[in-house]
C-alpha cells in the first residue's frame, strides 16, 4: 500500500483520487488550502447571482470522502522536498508521500499594473474572490460602477454576475473584438452585440493603464491607456487569463516553465511526482492543443488517465477529439473539433446565423476532401456523441449536414433550424444535400 | 418597473387581507321557519336537536361565523350526548328495544360540516348580498395585483433565458421569513378547508353565483377550492409562460396541465353534475384517485346508468392499460407534468420553490420506502374494500374496511397530499407529495425505471458539475451525480418537468424517448478522453 498525496482538490485532483480509489486500496490524501471540500469552480458565479448556495456547488456530500477513505487536509502547502519525499505546510507541519500528484490549478494573471493590489481589485478564480465581491460589490449603492479588465470567458461571467445586482459595468477588452483569438469574427461580433444589448459599456481596443485609490487604499477609478480617460468605479475585476499556481513548486527540484513540465504520461522530471490539470505544462503539446490546457474537461481527463498509471497501468494522456462549451449571458456555446479564429489554408468554412442574431452555426471542413473538421454552435445544443463519431470516422461535411437532426440536442418541441441551414449550404455550395429524419439506430450504433 | 411590481404586491396583499377578513363578516342566524326547513330536509326525528338549535341560532343577536359555529356544534353535542347517555343507560338495563330506538335520534357527520350546511342557510349580510362586488375585491383585486406583479417581467426579463437571479437572496424563496408566512397561510387554509369548512363559508358565498351558473347549486367548500385552484394555476401559469418563454417544452407542458385542470378536473365534473350525472374527473387515475373503488362511489356509478358504467370501465382501463402504455412510450411525465392536477399546481404555484427538495442520499432512501409503502397501503385498502363490497362483510384479512378507508383518507388524502403536500411548498419544495407520497407516481415510477423508452440523455463529457440541474430538480434527484459521470438519468421519481435541461448552462441534458437498449449506461470514463482508456475501463465495468 502506497501513500498517494494529491495537492489540490479541484476537478483534476478529485478525479484522480476517485479513480485511484476505484482501482486500488492505496492510502490517499487530498490537500487544499482553499476549501475543505471539493466544489465546482465553474459554478462560483451562480452563488453570487443567487441561483445557488455555496453548498450546492459541492458535487459530493461530505460523507463521501470518509466512506471512500480519501483523507482530506485543509491547509496550504509551502514547499516540497522530493529527496525526502515530504511536503511542508504553512503551519509548519509536514507529511511524507510515496507518490505525489500536483493538481494545484491556476491563479488569475496580473500584469504589474499600478494599483493592482488595492482593496476592491479582485480576480475571479477562488472561493475567496467571491467573498471579495460580496464585500466590495454587494449592491449598486456600495458599488456604483465596476470595471472589468480582460475579454475572456471569466470576464464575461463576471459582467453577468455584477449586472444581476444592477451594478453598471464597463468592460475593457484589449482586442478589437470579444475573445477573437478563439472565435471567428462572426461569432465574436455576435457576442459583442449581445454584451451591448445587456447594457454593458463594452470598450474594445482598450487597455488598462493604472488603478487609482481613494484615501482609504480602496479603488476609486481606473485610467485607460489609449485615451487617458478616467473611469470612476468601486470595483475592478481582473480577468486577463490565468497562469499555473505553482509558486510553492518553484524552489523544489521539480522542473517548471510556465507550468509544471510533464511528459505524455503526466510525469515530471522527478520519479513518482506527477502534475495534472491547469498547472501542468506538456513538454510537447498533444495534437493541436495548447501546452497548458485550462479547462475543466482536460483536468478531468488527466485525472482519469493518471489514476491508471498510478494503479500500475501506465497510460499516456491522449485525449480524443476536442470539445468545449461556455455561456455568454443568454447564449450557450458548444464546440466539437476545431474551428480556428482564422481558417487554415486547407479549410473551407460555412456560416449560418439565425435572423434573431443569437443563434448561429459555423462549420469547418477540408477544402478538397470535404472532411468535417469542426463546428461552433451558438444558441443551440449539439450531441457530443454524434460529433465524436463523425470526427473519428472522418465523415464529410455533407454527412454532417444531412444528419443534423441526429446531431440536434435541443429540448423537445424547439423550432427546427436544420432545414434553413441545409438550404443555405446547398445554395452557397451548389450541392443537393437532403436532410434526413432523426434515426435512433444511427444515433446509438457504436460509439 | 420595480415600483410597478411593488404596487402589484401591495394590491395583492390588500386583496389577501380582504379575502381573509371576509371570514369574519356578516351575521348568521335563522328564522324559525328556516330552521324547520333545514330539519325537514335533513330528516331529523329528534325534538331535542330542534330545541337546542332554536336556542342557539334562532336569534336576533348578530353572530359571526365563529360564534355561530361554536353554538351549532354545541347544540349537536348536547343532543348526541343526551342520546349516548340514554343508550348507555338502556344498555345497562339490558333494555335492547329501547336502546335500539335511540339510534335514530343520533346525528352523524362531522360537527363542522353540519355547521357548514347550516351556515350556508344562515348567512346574512354584505358578502351574501353582494357576491359580485366581493369577488372583485378579493379574487379580482388579487388577480389584478398578481398581474401587475408578474407582467412587467416581460420587459424586465427582456432577453430570453433562464433567470434564476436572486432566488437564494430573497426571503420569499430562500426559506426566509416570507416563506414561513406563506407556509402558515397555506397550512391554515388547508386545515380550515378540510376540518373547519364552516369558518370559510363566507368565501363560498363569493363564488355562489359561479357555482349556480355551472352546476345549478350553491357552492360547497370543494367548489370554492376547485375554483381557487384553477385561478391560482392560471395566474401562476402566466408567470411560467414569461419565465420560460424561450422554452417550448415548458410552454406546451404548462398549457397542457392548465387545460386538464380547468376542463377535465373542474368544468366537466361540474357540468356533469348539473346534468344529473356523477361528476367525474376523467383524468384522475386510481390509485391517486383513491376512493374510486369505495362502496359509495361504486354504488353511485352503478346507479347512474350507462354513463356510470362507462366511467367504471374507463377508470379501470385508465389505470391498467393507458397509464402503463403511456409510461412505456413517454415516461411518467405524460401524467405528472402534463396532465395531473397535483402536478399542475406544483408546476405553477410551486415553481418558485422547486429548489427546496432535499437532494441528500438519505432523502432518497426515505423516498423509496415511503412512496412504496403508500402504494401498498392503497392497494391493500382497495382490496379490502372490494372484498367487503362484494361479500357484504365488514372485515377482510382481519382488517376493518371502514377503518382502513378512514385511515387512508385522513392520513394520506388529507394530511399528506393536502396539508403537507401543498402547505409546505415554501420550505420542502413543490413536489413533496409527488415524490414521497403519491401511489400513482410509485406505480408509474416502477414502470419508468424498468420498462420505458424515456430517459434524460447526458451529453457525452460536457458537464462541468455546476449543480444547477440538481438544485432545481423538484424531485430531489441529484442529476449532476449522473451527468458528471456521462451517464443517462433513468430514475423512477423523475417527473420529466424538463427544468434540469432548461437550467443547464452547458446543454448537457435532454429528455428523450428512444430505444430501451443503451438507455441505462453506467460509465467510468467520459466521452472525449482517450478511446483506448474508455474501452478499457468501461469494459471492465460490465
Ligand atoms: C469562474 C470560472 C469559470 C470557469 N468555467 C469553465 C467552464 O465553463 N468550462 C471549463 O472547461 N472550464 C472552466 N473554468 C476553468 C476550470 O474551472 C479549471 O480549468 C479547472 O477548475 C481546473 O481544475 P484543477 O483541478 O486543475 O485546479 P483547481 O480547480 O484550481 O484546483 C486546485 C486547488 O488546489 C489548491 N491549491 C493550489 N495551491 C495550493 C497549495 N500550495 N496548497 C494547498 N492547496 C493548493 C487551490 O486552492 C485549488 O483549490 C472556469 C474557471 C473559472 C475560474
Ligand atoms: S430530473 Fe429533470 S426532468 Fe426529472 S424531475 Fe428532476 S428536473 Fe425534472
Ligand atoms: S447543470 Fe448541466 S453542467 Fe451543471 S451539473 Fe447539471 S448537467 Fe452538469
Amino acid at each position: 500500500m502506497k501513500h498517494i498525496v494529491i495537492i489540490g482538490n479541484g476537478i483534476s485532483g478529485v478525479t484522480a483520487a476517485r479513480h485511484i480509489r476505484k482501482n486500488s486500496n492505496n492510502q490517499i490524501t487530498l490537500i487544499s488550502g482553499e476549501s475543505p471540500y471539493f466544489f465546482s469552480r465553474t459554478a462560483l458565479m451562480y452563488v453570487y447571482m443567487g441561483h445557488m448556495e455555496f453548498k450546492h456547488t459541492q458535487p459530493y456530500e461530505n460523507w463521501f470522502w470518509e466512506k471512500n477513505k480519501i483523507n482530506l487536509i485543509h491547509g496550504f502547502v509551502e514547499s516540497i522536498d522530493t529527496d525526502d519525499k515530504s511536503i511542508f505546510f504553512k503551519n509548519n507541519t509536514s507529511i511524507s508521500y510515496d507518490q505525489l500528484v500536483i493538481a494545484s490549478g491556476s491563479k488569475p494573471n496580473k500584469f504589474d499594473w499600478p494599483g493592482q493590489n488595492l482593496k476592491g481589485v479582485t480576480g475571479l478564480y477562488h472561493k475567496q474572490d467571491l467573498e471579495q465581491l460580496e464585500q466590495f460589490a454587494p449592491n449598486n449603492q456600495a458599488c456604483k460602477r465596476a470595471v472589468i479588465v480582460g475579454g475572456g470567458l471569466i470576464g464575461i461571467e463576471l459582467a453577468e454576475m455584477l449586472l444581476s445586482r444592477n451594478i453598471p459595468v464597463t468592460f475593457l477588452v484589449r482586442e478589437k473584438s470579444f475573445w477573437n483569438e478563439v472565435l471567428p469574427y462572426q461569432e465574436s461580433e455576435m457576442i459583442n452585440r449581445h454584451i451591448r444589448e445587456h447594457n454593458v459599456d463594452l470598450r474594445l481596443n482598450t487597455q488598462l493603464k493604472e488603478i487609482k485609490a481613494n484615501g482609504e487604499g480602496q479603488v476609486s477609478s481606473v485610467i485607460i491607456e489609449e485615451t487617458r480617460e478616467e473611469i470612476l468605479c468601486d470595483l475592478v475585476g481582473l480577468t486577463t487569463g490565468v497562469s499555473p499556481n505553482i509558486d510553492f513548486v518553484k524552489n523544489s527540484n521539480i522542473l517548471t516553465n510556465t507550468g509544471i513540465l510533464v511528459n505524455r504520461f503526466l510525469e515530471t522530471n522527478i520519479t513518482n511526482v506527477y502534475a495534472i490539470g491547469d498547472c501542468a505544462e506538456q513538454k510537447e503539446p498533444v495534437g493541436e492543443r495548447k501546452a497548458i490546457e485550462t479547462v475543466w474537461y482536460t483536468g478531468r481527463m488527466m485525472g482519469e488517465t493518471l489514476a491508471q498509471t498510478i494503479c500500475k497501468k501506465r497510460m499516456a494522456y491522449n485525449p480524443g477529439h476536442w470539445f468545449n462549451s461556455a455561456k455568454f449571458f443568454d447564449i450557450e456555446y458548444q464546440t466539437y473539433g476545431w474551428v480556428w479564429a482564422k481558417p487554415k489554408k486547407n479549410e473551407s468554412r460555412f456560416y449560418w446565423e439565425h435572423k434573431n442574431g443569437t443563434m448561429c452555426m459555423h462549420l469547418s471542413f477540408d477544402r478538397n476532401t470535404k472532411e468535417f473538421i469542426g463546428i461552433n454552435n451558438f444558441g443551440m445544443r449539439m450531441r457530443h456523441s454524434f460529433f465524436n463519431k463523425v470526427l473519428t470516422e472522418k465523415k464529410t461535411v455533407n454527412y454532417v449536414l444531412s444528419h443534423l437532426e441526429d446531431a440536434n440536442f435541443n429540448p423537445e418541441f424547439y423550432k427546427k433550424y436544420a432545414p434553413e441551414v441545409v438550404f443555405k449550404f446547398n445554395k452557397e455550395n451548389d450541392t443537393k444535400i437532403e436532410l434526413k429524419k432523426k434515426n435512433w439506430r444511427r444515433i446509438f450504433s457504436e460509439k | 418597473m420595480g415600483n410597478l411590481q411593488n404596487l402589484g404586491l401591495v394590491v395583492f396583499i390588500i386583496s389577501l387581507f380582504l379575502f381573509t377578513g371576509t371570514i369574519f363578516m356578516g351575521s348568521f342566524h335563522l328564522s324559525p321557519s328556516e330552521l324547520e326547513d333545514f330539519i325537514t330536509e335533513k330528516g331529523y326525528q329528534n325534538e331535542l336537536i330542534k330545541a337546542e338549535l332554536t336556542k342557539a341560532i334562532v336569534t336576533d343577536k348578530p353572530l359571526n361565523i365563529i360564534e355561530f359555529s361554536s353554538r351549532v356544534r354545541n347544540a349537536y353535542a348536547i343532543s348526541n350526548t343526551y342520546y349516548d347517555l340514554l343508550i348507555r343507560q338502556y344498555d345497562a338495563e339490558k333494555n335492547w328495544d329501547k336502546k335500539g330506538e335511540q339510534y335514530q335520534y343520533k346525528i352523524f357527520g362531522k360537527p363542522h360540516t353540519l355547521s357548514f350546511d347550516l351556515a350556508k342557510k344562515a348567512g346574512k349580510g354584505y358578502v351574501k348580498n353582494h357576491p359580485g362586488l366581493m369577488w372583485m375585491l378579493t379574487f379580482g383585486l388579487g388577480i389584478l395585483g398578481s398581474l401587475i406583479f408578474i407582467l412587467p417581467n416581460l420587459i424586465l426579463q427582456r432577453k430570453a433565458g433562464i433567470k434564476n437571479n436572486h432566488i437564494y437572496l430573497k426571503a420569499s424563496t430562500n426559506r426566509g421569513w416570507i416563506a414561513w408566512l406563506v407556509l402558515i397561510y397555506l397550512v391554515s387554509f388547508y386545515l380550515l378547508l378540510y376540518f373547519m369548512p364552516d369558518y370559510i363559508v363566507n368565501w363560498t358565498f363569493i363564488v355562489d353565483p359561479i357555482s349556480l351558473f355551472l352546476n345549478g347549486s350553491l357552492s360547497s367548500q370543494w367548489f370554492l377550492y376547485g375554483f381557487l385552484y384553477c385561478t391560482i394555476m392560471l395566474i401562476m401559469a402566466l408567470r411560467m409562460y414569461i419565465k420560460y418563454r424561450d422554452n417550448n417544452y415548458q410552454l406546451i407542458r404548462t398549457t397542457s396541465v392548465l387545460f386538464f385542470q380547468i376542463i377535465f378536473a373542474f368544468l366537466i365534473p361540474e357540468i356533469m353534475t348539473s346534468l344529473n350525472m356523477p361528476g367525474y374527473d376523467f383524468k384522475n387515475a386510481f390509485p391517486l384517485d383513491y376512493d374510486f373503488f369505495f362502496d359509495w362511489n361504486l354504488d353511485h356509478l352503478r346507479n347512474s346508468g350507462s354513463i356510470g358504467l362507462f366511467i367504471l370501465i374507463w377508470g379501470i382501463v385508465l389505470t391498467l392499460f393507458i397509464v402503463p402504455v403511456m409510461v412505456y412510450f413517454f415516461g411518467k411525465r405524460w401524467y405528472c407534468s402534463w396532465v395531473c392536477g397535483c402536478g399542475g399546481l406544483a408546476e405553477t404555484l410551486g415553481d418558485p420553490y422547486r429548489q427546496h427538495s432535499d437532494k441528500n442520499l438519505n432523502a432518497w432512501k426515505i423516498e423509496r420506502w415511503l412512496i412504496h409503502i403508500i402504494l401498498v397501503f392503497s392497494l391493500v385498502m382497495t382490496l379490502v374494500t372490494l372484498y367487503c363490497y362484494f361479500t357484504k362483510s365488514l372485515y377482510f384479512l382481519g382488517i376493518n374496511s371502514q377503518w382502513i378507508k378512514d385511515s387512508y383518507s385522513f392520513l394520506i388524502g388529507v394530511w399528506f397530499s393536502g396539508v403537507i403536500g401543498t402547505g409546505f411548498y415554501p420550505i420542502f419544495g413543490n413536489r413533496v407529495w409527488c415524490r414521497f407520497g403519491c401511489p400513482l407516481a410509485a406505480y408509474m415510477g416502477i414502470i419508468q425505471r424498468f420498462k420505458s423508452r424515456f430517459r434524460i440523455t447526458t451529453n457525452g463529457g460536457q458537464c462541468i458539475s455546476c449543480g444547477n440541474c440538481s438544485t432545481y430538480c423538484e424531485q430531489g434527484i441529484d442529476v449532476r451525480a449522473y451527468a458528471q459521470k456521462g451517464e443517462n438519468i433513468v430514475r423512477s421519481s423523475c417527473v420529466g418537468c424538463g427544468i434540469c435541461t432548461a437550467v443547464c448552462p452547458r446543454g448537457v441534458l435532454k429528455l428523450e424517448n428512444g430505444p430501451e437498449k443503451g438507455r441505462i449506461n453506467p460509465k467510468d470514463i467520459l466521452l472525449g478522453n482517450n478511446i483506448e482508456l474508455i474501452q478499457l475501463v468501461n469494459k471492465k465495468e460490465k
